[in-house]
């Protein structure tokens, strides 16, 4: 037991009662019900867009390795010429696949902050607000989405700074914007969802870092779909990752894509990333 | 400023608060029917009651072993409860109803049969050691761990069918520190009055005056990682402020704060019932501070309540019991109601609360 504080304070006469707290006394009223995800994603942007304002630590460092990729990677194979790029010099193919692997490793690892929130009681709180699970979730999928979109924009510079040539139309900006919140959802679900499986940060880490490599190696970020080995073939074609890069090169570059499938996939992804990770989220409450 | 009629004055304690469960439930089940105000009254008809009222009616012919052993006294004396009781509730409806409340993580059983009521506008106190079930039974009212319809009522609405109107009307500070270390003051607060959809135009004023409220708007713009731990506390205080709650939930408000720390989130916390009339209800294993600072406590241990009533009456119970004239504690009280069965307690608790507990305090410290 520890000292116990001394005297009872009057109910009235204290300190903290003077201001009037009179607009404090009235519950705010209940939204109807399609405005709270809209809202709720709206609450949580801008969250993650204060946190990136107070620190911009993390912006900096996560660009270095797409910058490696592009600049040690990108380079060395433009000149050795191995891959089919179909007449577009390899850097310029690359990009695409740089900005979509760059997008994703930020969004895989976001269930780390789940676990986070959780042990701190952040998520706790959270979950006792009026706000159903699905639309959680959905608010710290496009959360993490506009980490994504950041790292995207630099990824973008710097690439345009190596001498790429990619599309500055607006209209093409803005598909490849949409792109890349809809592949972060779904990576940043799939995040989430396994958090809500292994429930420590460590489990999450060593699983994390075993499906990145895959996902990135088994879509056409670095290389075609056409010298991959069947089996490979396979992987590439149930692998989001494969419809996020075609779509980038298809807006950026204009290489020859899939645009509607690609949507279509992506769409489906992170509504089935959403509706998973909603369900698995219970278990982080208990 | 119009403190609700239900709640007594804190100085002077009257039997209005005290009511045992066992006639508690008779006179809540009556009186719900026929004086709560309308839009309860609604939801209670709109729902298919009847079942819930029947398993109510064999609870409190047949209630809990637990709820009546050592209600210390109370049972017996029983002076006018029922009458009391019945004003109570023609004023307002109950805060909380709890009706054989239970959960077991796996096959621990962490509630085991408890039956609480909350009256409007009071300082409740679920007190008890570490592995009781306070938090357990903290989290199941708050509907982050579901429980079967019926069992929970919050102002009426039933915590497993309704949520979202259990959610609007609560306030939650759990165990552990929940602000964000990233974030201001400020905008920890403003994030809680968005999600409670608070309208733009009156976020801000809103979202200052709960800061201020708390004695935080100096430290407003500052990161919440540079506070202190009682502050970190405040701002909590303030994040379930701001959507006007009518019964605040907190757990384990002042574990791990020093004693100045602790005296002053206690006064925040009956300064703001003072102010609001809203209803507060906190765990904490700190017998000292239930003793001081609320209208009625509940001793929990081994996930069953085993005495509630005011600190006062329990404390004269035992004294009347033991006849020699020395002025018990509410610690004696809880050590009489356990029955010597301390050290069963200590296996409560399981790892990760304990962790969660040593963690919050090591970040406060």
């Amino acid at each position: 037991m520890s000292v116990a504080p001394a005297g009872r304070p009057p109910a009235s006469a204290d300190p903290a009662a003077a201001p009037g707290l009179a607009p404090l006394l009235t519950a705010p009223r209940a939204r109807p019900g399609w405005w709270v995800p809209p809202a709720r994603v709206g609450a949580m942007c801008l969250v993650e867009l204060q946190k990136l304002r107070h620190d911009r630590a993390e912006l900096y460092t996560r660009a270095v390795q797409p910058a490696l990729w592009l600049l040690i990677f990108g380079e060395t194979f433009t000149r050795i010429r191995a891959i089919p790029t179909g007449g577009v010099p390899y850097l310029d193919y690359l990009a695409p696949g740089i900005i979509a692997q760059s997008a994703m490793f930020i969004a895989i690892f976001y269930g780390i902050m789940i676990i986070w929130e959780r042990d701190s009681g952040v998520l706790t709180k959270l979950l006792v607000t009026p706000t159903p699970r699905a639309a959680l979730v959905t608010g710290k999928a496009f959360a993490a989405g506009i980490k994504a979109l950041i790292q995207a924009a630099v990824v973008l510079v710097l690439a345009t700074l190596l001498g790429v040539a990619l599309s500055w139309n607006p209209l093409r900006l803005l598909g490849v914007a949409v792109v890349v919140l809809l592949a972060s959802a779904f990576f940043s679900c799939l995040s989430m969802s396994i958090a809500g499986i292994v429930l420590t940060r460590d489990r999450l880490m060593g699983v994390g870092q075993a499906i990145t490599m895959p996902l990135f190696f088994g879509s056409n970020a670095l290389y075609p779909v056409d010298v991959m080995p069947d089996w490979l073939r396979a992987v590439s074609a149930v692998n989001p990752l494969s419809y996020q890069v075609d779509a980038l090169r298809g807006l950026l570059v204009g290489t020859p894509s899939h645009l509607p499938l690609d949507f279509l996939v992506l769409l489906a992804a992170a509504a089935a990333g959403i509706t998973a990770a909603s369900c698995l989220l219970g278990r982080l409450a208990r | 400023m119009t403190p609700d009629p239900v709640r007594p004055d804190p100085a002077m304690p009257g039997p209005a608060t005290t009511d045992t469960v066992t006639t508690d439930t008779v006179t809540t089940d009556t009186a719900m029917t026929n004086t709560v105000p309308a839009d309860t009254a609604m939801t209670d008809t709109s729902t298919p009651d009847s079942v819930t009222t029947g398993t109510l009616t064999s609870d409190a012919v047949a209630p809990h072993p637990a709820t009546t052993v050592p209600v210390t006294g109370d049972a017996v004396t029983g002076d006018a409860v029922t009458g009391d009781a019945v004003t109570g509730d023609a004023a307002a409806p109950r805060a909380v109803r709890c009706r054989g409340l239970r959960y077991s993580f796996g096959r621990t059983r962490a509630v085991d049969g408890v039956d609480l009521t909350v009256a409007s506008g009071e300082v409740f106190g679920l007190l008890g050691p570490n592995g009781a079930g306070k938090t357990t039974a903290i989290r199941c009212l708050t509907t982050l761990l579901p429980v079967p319809p019926g069992t929970v009522r919050v102002f009426g609405h039933d915590a497993a069918r309704e949520r979202m109107a259990v959610r609007r009307m609560i306030g939650y500070v759990p165990q552990q520190l929940s602000a964000d270390a990233s974030l201001t003051g400020r905008e920890n607060v403003a994030l809680f009055a968005r999600l409670f959809d608070v309208r733009r135009r009156e976020r801000a004023e809103r979202v200052a005056l709960a800061l201020e409220a708390v004695g935080l708007a100096d430290a407003a713009d500052r990161m919440a990682g540079t506070y202190s731990g009682g502050m970190v506390r405040r701002l909590e205080l303030a994040q379930a402020l701001v959507s006007a709650p009518r019964l605040l939930m907190l757990d384990e408000p002042t574990i791990g704060l020093d004693p100045i720390a602790r005296t002053a989130v206690w006064e925040h916390i009956t300064a703001i019932r003072a102010a609001t009339g809203m209803t507060v209800l906190v765990t904490t294993h700190y017998m000292d501070e239930a003793d001081q600072y609320c209208d009625r406590v509940a001793l929990m241990h081994a996930g069953r309540v085993q005495a509630l009533g005011t600190p006062e009456r329990l404390k004269a119970a035992l004294r009347d019991r033991r006849g020699d004239g020395a002025a018990p504690t509410l610690e004696d009280v809880f050590r009489d109601v356990v029955g010597g069965d301390l050290g069963a307690g200590e296996e409560g608790g399981d790892f990760r609360d304990v962790r969660r507990t040593r963690r919050t305090a090591s970040r406060l410290g």
